[in-house]
């Protein structure tokens, strides 16, 4: 793809995000708020994960931190979402740095760093159910009655969609960024063998704290979003494992790519929960994890590139001079010393 | 005072033997093929909800579930290492702990389906026996879940250091190349091993049902505190994980007393960052890769 061409795929595609409300039920408008969210959070989280390939559990905890700092901020003072979402990031950023620290100077790596993460949500929701000033186990709620941008209200949910939009162009432009800059290689680098980038020179538990404290705070700001969407946050339900999970599964179900790729998993797995949700009806909660779940343990049976693997397999297959192509230059590679 | 501190001694070595019991299955299959299992405490709650329904449809006493439950557990581990666990096991780490990860959604959320999020119980005829010696009061269904924990968790340890099959199994774990080379039938091995670890939960489960309730999310309970127990003892130590069990326990029961409301669940977690934080060449000296 040429330049000129991706750059008009993304002023096409921004049109139709931008004008998708006008045909949107509102139940369909809720979905795609939900797509957009979650899509978010999950490039967040692929900063972590994905780039520095330190597999975060707990990115509840950072969307909690971000959703009750400024729902606080908001109830107890009148301090303007806007300001109470830097202030989460602020604060989620820097427990990302702890818990960070701790973890990578004690050689925690991979997936036990991701088992720490789910320690320190547990910690989280045991501390909120018992703090009454944050609600404690009944938790918060957002009282809207009318339109305040200042405040992040909104009577009509399609303004949400559109702050979503703008989260999103924003995780997007951070994600080009660093796809390009030398610290996304860095990251990369740590990712395929932290051992040999030590050896070259990269300072590798500076810049996988980075890689936490962005991942954090970017979360954070979402936190804030997805608590003055619902409305209402408590403990049981931010905290808890299955909400990392999701956004974890997002990420693996989409697939390892470039950068529209972690959008994939929300875009499917989001529209398919609902369907299943109203198929079944309300009486089988969770009935969408179950779903999750099974499409996860799929996807990793096989599909292991995730959903972009099959779209670029079926692609190659839908073009076979390319792929013979391809084929003749990689055995003329090997003819050729 | 003191009488309260005894008491919470007490409860917490006894608890620790069952976060044992919990725990050394999941040790194994980590020990043996480096995979975390995540849905671990999926199984312990399938075996809790056996236990239930085998009391329910027989009307007799927990532990006899352990005729069904047991094979039931071993036999269910073996189907889900054939179909899930065996295809991945040359995959990277995070790919397989994802593959329990999904494993444990489904049973998490399938139960919950099924069988609704309400607390079920069953009653023992030893529920309320207890033995009193001076003032600490032990219940006996705690006492029998002690040590059945404590002599399976013993059993196990002396199966992997003097049985052939033990023998086999650490061949295994150490080098899975040679092991195969030297005649051993890895694929059997692991299997097996998986099917153990598992099963041990087809004894944690009746022996537990008379003093826990079963929800269909009691998994995740276990699991994160098994987590914390074996990162704590060290990856893969099975007498590392034992002591970390009791450690944990019992900073969990005498927290009770001291910490304000029903902030006692959060102190293995607390204890957890401390160690990170103070002693990160890890509890048992050795750090956790």
């Amino acid at each position: 793809m040429t330049r000129s061409l991706a750059f008009l795929c993304g002023v096409l595609g921004l049109a139709v995000l931008v004008c998708l409300p006008l045909v949107l039920t509102p139940h369909q408008l809720h979905v795609a708020f939900q797509i957009l969210l979650f899509g978010y959070l999950t490039y967040c989280w692929n900063i972590l994960g994905g780039f520095a390939g330190q597999p975060s559990f707990g990115h509840a905890l950072f969307m909690a931190v971000g959703a009750y700092t400024s729902t606080v901020l908001l109830l107890n003072f009148g301090v303007s979402p806007w300001i109470g979402m830097i202030a989460g990031a602020m604060l989620a950023g820097l427990l990302g740095l702890f818990i960070g620290y701790l973890s990578f100077r004690y050689g925690i790596r991979g997936t036990y760093f991701g088992l720490v993460t789910v320690a320190f949500t547990e910690i989280a929701r045991i501390v909120a159910l018992n703090v009454p000033a944050i609600g404690g186990a009944l938790g918060l709620y957002i009282p809207i009655q009318s339109n305040s941008f200042w405040q992040l209200k909104f009577v009509d949910k399609t303004a949400y969609y559109y702050v979503a939009v703008v989260f999103l162009l924003l995780v997007l432009a951070v994600t080009a960024w660093l796809e390009r800059s030398p610290t996304g290689h860095k990251l990369v680098a740590i990712r395929e063998n932290e051992d040999a980038a030590r050896a070259l020179g990269v300072d590798v538990i500076r810049y996988k704290l980075f890689a936490t404290a962005l991942s954090a705070s970017m979360t954070a700001l979402g936190g804030t979003l997805y608590a003055h969407y619902v409305t209402f946050i408590d403990p049981n339900s931010l905290l808890n494992l299955n909400m990392a999970l999701e956004i974890t599964i997002y990420s693996i179900v989409g697939g390892v790519g470039t950068l529209f790729v972690p959008l994939i998993g929300a875009a499917f797995l989001l529209p398919l929960a609902d369907a299943v949700r109203s198929a079944l009806g309300q009486s089988y909660a969770g009935i969408h994890l179950v779903v999750y779940g099974a499409v996860l343990m799929a996807v990793i049976l096989y599909l292991p590139e995730g959903l972009f693997g099959l779209i670029r397999a079926l692609r190659t297959a839908r073009e076979p001079s390319n792929a013979a192509r391809g084929t003749t230059a990689a055995a003329v590679k090997e003819v050729a010393p | 005072m003191t009488e309260l501190v005894l008491q919470a001694l007490v409860t917490g070595v006894l608890l620790g033997g069952i976060y044992s019991l919990i725990c050394v299955g999941l040790t194994l299959t980590f020990g043996v093929m480096r995979i975390i299992n995540f849905a671990h405490g999926e199984f312990l709650m399938v075996a809790m909800y056996g236990t239930y329904f085998f009391v329910k449809a027989f009307n007799t006493e927990a532990y006899l579930a352990v005729i069904v439950v047991l094979p039931g557990l071993f036999l269910l581990g073996i189907i889900v290492f054939q179909l899930f666990v065996r295809p991945v096991l040359g995959a990277d780490q995070l790919n397989q702990m994802l593959l329990l990860v999904g494993l444990s959604l489904v049973f998490e959320n399938g139960a919950l389906a099924l069988f609704s999020p309400d607390t079920r119980s069953v009653q023992s005829a030893l529920t309320f026996a207890k033995l009193e010696i001076g003032d600490v009061i032990i219940g006996l269904p705690k006492l029998i879940a002690f040590a059945v924990s404590v002599i399976i968790t013993l059993s196990l340890y002396w199966l992997l250091r003097s049985t052939e099959l033990g023998r086999q199994i650490r061949a295994a774990a150490s080098d899975r190349d040679a092991a195969a080379l030297m005649g051993i039938n890895v694929n059997r091995v692991n299997m097996l091993a998986f099917g153990i670890g598992i099963g041990c939960l087809g004894i944690a489960g009746p022996v537990t049902m008379p003093i826990f309730y079963v929800v269909p999310n009691i998994g995740t309970f276990f699991i994160l505190i098994a987590f914390v127990v074996v990162v704590l003892g060290g990856i893969g130590n099975f007498i590392g994980a034992l002591c970390a069990s009791f450690i944990v326990a019992i900073t969990e029961s005498l927290g009770a007393i001291f910490m304000p409301g029903s902030t006692a669940p959060v102190l293995p977690f607390i204890f957890f960052v401390l160690v990170l934080l103070f002693k990160p060449e890890g509890l048992f000296g050795m750090r956790a890769q």
